[in-house]
């Protein structure tokens, strides 16, 4: 964790701009990020200080003549008091013109009580719980939201013939979400919830809530547990509990199953059927060259679908940048990102007008082995899939 | 033959009077003290943009002060403290959400809650000592986190209560966006609560915690129901902590588990270390040493940021458990013998 | 019916024996010096990090990392009882708390700079995983394996410490220490031993419980909780009512998340309130 704060280029700067050019201000544009770096965000710290260094590499960090400056500030995991704090030091100290970052959903509230009466700009690289947006004028999000990704593996489950299914997921917002989700979908389309399992945060052991599914004999299960590595345990759990064998099909969120943490998995993985923004197998040359670029920067450890909120994150605010001339200027700013469309590695996507909310593509994906290598191979896709609970 | 005068007697004090001279002498202010409270109002002044941590600082002194009234004067040695921070924090949210948004009010009804609390706590504990007591505390700690974790209904689970609106102090100082009435309501608040911890400590009863402190066994032999003093002393410091953890919810508007986590609990016990032990100023100082160093640090890669501090820790309890006040004490002491040598 | 209770036992068995194996050591460090260690299920979680290194860096097969993952941990336990933990066994129990608190925070912080904070990756050999069939029941191979193998390590501990002179000796100064020493029994040096015993089997248990609950730098504060609970409802000193607190937490915990999974750890820590209320010393204390 970095600070992106070089005073030489700052005086080097001042001093060639200095030398007659044309309008006002000629300061750097800052950029305030709060993001949980520490090890309760996992590796998610990391790879957002990659992003950026290879973004940065790519599209430069002066725009119009201003430097692009980016500061960096720890949230420690989800502590609201300590973002609130953060966010209102560095809009009154540091003068940041925008904000970005934001994992856990509890501080991307707490900060949104900042943003608003302040009209700072926030671009949301990965919370993930629906109602952050109707409250915060001046947000907008560059990842998903939990139901967005879980509605279409629901209608996927049910068109593939599930008919009888257990839910099992975390008990925090975006749990809550995926799971409550997912059952309302799946009963919508006409399936059966056999029963829901709420699993607090920090359980390690899930043999005993696998045998309670297993027992009641679902056609499948859908699960939704945060992207630390818990999946890991609970995948290989399902495996050596005979699963498989018992014939019942996994479903579950993309968390589970990123490409950074496949490998930790192993065969376990295999036949996992998940929803998700992003694959590292989507067929595009801009996801190509950026897996690419993420690798040589991270010493090899492929990028994820946090990785690509950020990149999507820095590609608007570049774009608001360039499309103002420098010139900042808040309510511009939320303006040009309502009409905000652009190619990401992940595939098309848009923001949407009215709840300044990501539009994607959800992508319904197997897990498999594919040269030797576990991949989530997209097997369907919908396109351009709203958020269905903002639309109310 | 003239009478010899025999000089009267001088008049012996009696044991009232040589009672007040001792508590006169032991609650003189220390010039720590001075100095602490004089630094904090003038950072307020020159200090505009860091309010919120100035405010910050204050409350976690207090709530360490509340922690040293235990473990400190009391030696009731508890690793569950922030159940009472927690209980306070989210008292003051709730009642705030319901619609009773007048903040000092708020602050006394977290206290009695948290009160309540403490009293209940320790008609448990008051039995055990050492490693069950320790235990217990920790048990009754990690029992509450998990019930809060549990009750998402009442307090917002994982994702913790926001949407907590204040109404201005008095009617009339709004809550601003840089944080000047936070500041100035919790310096205030932090003040008072001190002079009060410092009149409780520097009375019998506090000599009788002390008392508690140095051998438990002796104190009922010499007429002093322990049994009682364990809950008084329970009841205030948990109060106390209570307290804080409403001051924190009213100033930030949001309260979340972690204001009840074991890290906090650890938290209190490192920051009283760190400043000195049963002296209420190192309490203050401690937390005013942590907070700000990590503030200034929070570049620095959290993990390392984590290491040090328990290297710290280590070094301390090896070569400082006078912590930094004790630290200033014996550089005072040492001082002086060079003077007097010279 | 008994299908579900006997794979409840079954399960809780395998993870009591695991916590008993983290816990054993703990019992006999805080009955013999009174010596509040915070800083056991860090070496747990050692022992689990060696394992996992072994394995996956050099690709020893995992039954050849168990006993080095026991003896790197008692080895780095025994260099810190010698240089820092002796200092304190007469130190009022706080300062113990604050050096075991502080090495704890080392520790984590040291892991998750080496190896990341990410669940670390592990690969049980094939007789390991998946499971067996028993007559009509689907058996879990590692917890089977777990129970055999953590049994027989039970046993032999028994065994040490009702039948050697050795594990006389612990008992004794447990339960005296001035009385046992006056006998002209070496107490530093017993207990030294029985550290490093002690910390051999954390390291087991911790490279045990890799497949079974994941490892990560958390680990040291996660089933520090669960460690303190089995060593204070056992009794400190007291190897066998570990061993009972053991497999009662492990049954308990299992029971708790089939019928009612959305408690959590709940029942675990309103048990303990609960007995620590009732026996402020634990269920066999030795006063």
């Amino acid at each position: 964790m970095k600070r992106y704060r070089r005073a030489t280029f700052l005086a080097a700067g001042m001093l060639i701009l200095g030398a007659g050019t044309v309008l006002g201000d000629q300061t750097p544009i800052r950029i305030g990020v709060i993001y949980s770096f520490s090890s309760a965000g996992g590796t998610a710290g990391r790879e957002f200080n990659d992003v950026v260094a290879l973004f940065q590499r790519q599209h430069g960090d002066t725009i119009d003549g201003r430097k692009i400056e980016i500061i960096t500030r720890d949230d420690g995991g989800i502590a609201p008091d300590n973002a609130k704090r953060l966010a209102q030091e560095l809009i009154v100290q540091e003068h940041v013109d925008m904000l970005a970052g934001l994992i856990f959903t509890p501080n991307a509230v707490a900060v949104g009580t900042v943003s608003t009466p302040s009209k700072t700009p926030v671009f949301i690289v990965n919370a993930t719980t629906s109602n952050i947006m109707a409250k915060n004028p001046y947000m907008s999000r560059y990842s998903m939201t939990a139901t967005q990704v879980t509605v279409p593996l629901a209608k996927y489950a049910y068109k593939t013939g599930m008919r009888n299914m257990y839910v099992i997921y975390m008990d925090y917002g975006p749990g809550i979400d995926s799971g409550q989700t997912f059952e309302n979908s799946f009963t919508a389309e006409g399936g059966k919830v056999l029963g829901e399992i709420r699993v607090p945060v920090n359980a390690t052991d899930f043999s005993a809530y696998l045998q309670r599914m297993k027992d009641a004999k679902p056609d499948g299960i859908y699960i939704f547990l945060n992207a630390n590595g818990s999946g890991t345990t609970f995948l290989k759990q399902a495996k050596a509990q005979g699963f498989d064998k018992a014939g019942i099909k996994i479903f579950c969120a993309g968390d589970l199953v990123t490409e950074q943490v496949l490998p930790a998995i192993g065969e376990a993985s295999i036949g996992v059927i998940s929803s998700m923004n992003y694959s590292g197998t989507h067929d595009s040359k801009l996801n190509r060259d950026f897996i690419k670029a993420f690798e040589a920067q991270s010493g090899g450890l492929p990028p994820t679908f946090g990785g690509v909120g950020t990149y999507d994150a820095f590609t608007a605010m570049y774009k608001v940048i360039e499309a103002q001339k420098g010139q900042i200027d808040p309510d511009k700013t939320m303006e040009i990102v309502k009409t905000l469309k652009f190619e990401s590695p992940r595939g098309p996507i848009a923001i949407d007008p009215d709840t300044r909310d990501i539009v994607q593509n959800v992508y319904i994906r197997r897990t498999e082995l594919r040269g030797g290598k576990l991949v989530n191979t997209e097997i369907d896709t919908y396109p351009m899939f709203r958020d269905p609970s903002e639309h109310a | 033959m003239t009478a010899i005068e025999i000089p009267a007697p001088a008049p012996v004090a009696t044991s009232q009077e040589k009672a007040h001279k001792v508590f006169a002498f032991s609650s003189r202010w220390r010039w720590e003290e001075v100095a602490f409270w004089v630094a904090a109002a003038i950072s307020i002044v020159v200090f505009p943009t860091h309010l919120v941590l100035i405010a910050q600082i204050l409350i976690t002194g207090l709530f360490a002060l509340s922690f040293d009234l235990l473990v400190g004067y009391a030696g009731i040695p508890s690793l569950g403290h922030a159940a009472f921070f927690g209980i306070g924090a989210y008292t003051a949210g709730l009642l705030a959400r319901s619609g009773w948004t007048e903040p000092i009010s708020g602050l006394f009804v977290a206290a009695i809650i948290a009160g309540i609390a403490g009293l209940a706590l320790s008609v448990v504990v008051s039995r055990l000592t050492g490693i069950g007591l320790i235990m217990i505390t920790l048990g009754v700690g990690l029992l509450l986190l998990e019930s809060a974790h549990s009750a998402r209904g009442i307090t917002g689970g994982d994702d913790g209560l926001s949407g907590i609106n204040i109404a201005p102090i008095f009617g009339h100082f709004a809550f601003d966006f840089y944080g000047k009435t936070a500041v100035i309501y919790t310096f205030v608040v932090v003040l008072l609560l001190y002079l009060v911890a410092r009149r409780i400590v520097n009375s019998p009863f506090g000599l009788e915690l002390k008392g508690i402190r140095e051998n438990v066994r002796r104190v009922p032999a010499i007429g002093i129901p322990l049994r009682n003093r364990y809950m008084v002393a329970f009841t205030v410091a948990a109060a106390l902590a209570g307290v804080a953890g409403a001051l924190l919810a009213q100033i930030t508007q949001t309260v979340a588990l972690s204001s009840l986590s074991f890290d906090r609990s650890a938290l209190a016990l490192i920051l009283v270390m760190i400043g000195g032990m049963g002296t209420l100023i190192g309490a203050l100082v401690g937390a005013a040493a942590y907070m700000v160093a990590q503030d200034r640090l929070s570049d620095l890669n959290p993990v390392y940021w984590n290491f040090w501090v328990g290297l710290l820790l280590v070094l301390f309890v090896l070569f400082a458990r006078g912590g930094l006040i004790g630290g200033v004490d014996r550089l005072i002491v040492w001082i002086r013998a060079k003077r007097s040598k010279s | 019916m008994i299908g579900n209770l006997l794979y409840i036992v079954f399960s809780g068995v395998a993870y009591g024996v695991l916590l008993f194996l983290m816990s054993a050591g703990l019992a006999v460090t805080q009955g013999l010096m009174r010596f509040a260690n915070l800083a056991h299920a860090a070496f747990a979680m050692l022992g689990g990090y060696i394992a996992v290194t072994l394995m996956n860096s050099l690709g020893w097969p995992f039954l050849l990392t168990l006993p080095i993952a026991a003896l790197g941990t008692a080895i780095f336990a025994a260099i810190l009882e010698r240089t820092l933990f002796r200092r304190f066994y007469n130190v009022s129990q706080l300062y113990q708390i604050m050096l075991t608190v502080g090495i704890v925070s080392m520790s984590v912080a040291s892991v998750t700079f080496i190896w990341g904070s990410v669940n670390q990756p592990v690969r049980m050999p094939d007789y390991l995983s998946s499971s067996i069939a028993i007559g009509n029941f689907d058996i879990d191979r590692y917890r089977l394996f777990l129970i055999l193998a953590g049994g027989l390590v039970v046993w032999a501990l028994i065994y040490g410490i009702d039948s050697t002179s050795f594990g006389a000796k612990v008992r004794a100064a447990v339960d005296n220490r001035r009385v046992t020493a006056s006998c002209g029994i070496n107490v530093d040096r017993l207990f030294m031993l029985a550290f490093f015993i002690g910390s051999a089997l954390a390291g087991l248990g911790g490279a045990l419980s890799v497949n079974l609950v994941g490892l990560s730098p958390t680990f040291a504060v996660d089933f520090l909780a669960y460690v303190l609970i089995v060593v204070t409802l056992g009794g400190h000193g007291s190897m066998k009512g570990a061993l009972v607190a053991a497999l009662l937490l492990g049954v308990v915990d299992v029971a708790g998340k089939y019928y009612v999974p959305q408690t959590g750890p709940f029942i675990i820590y309103a048990l303990t309130v609960v007995v620590l209320f009732w026996r402020p010393n634990g269920l066999f204390a030795k006063a």
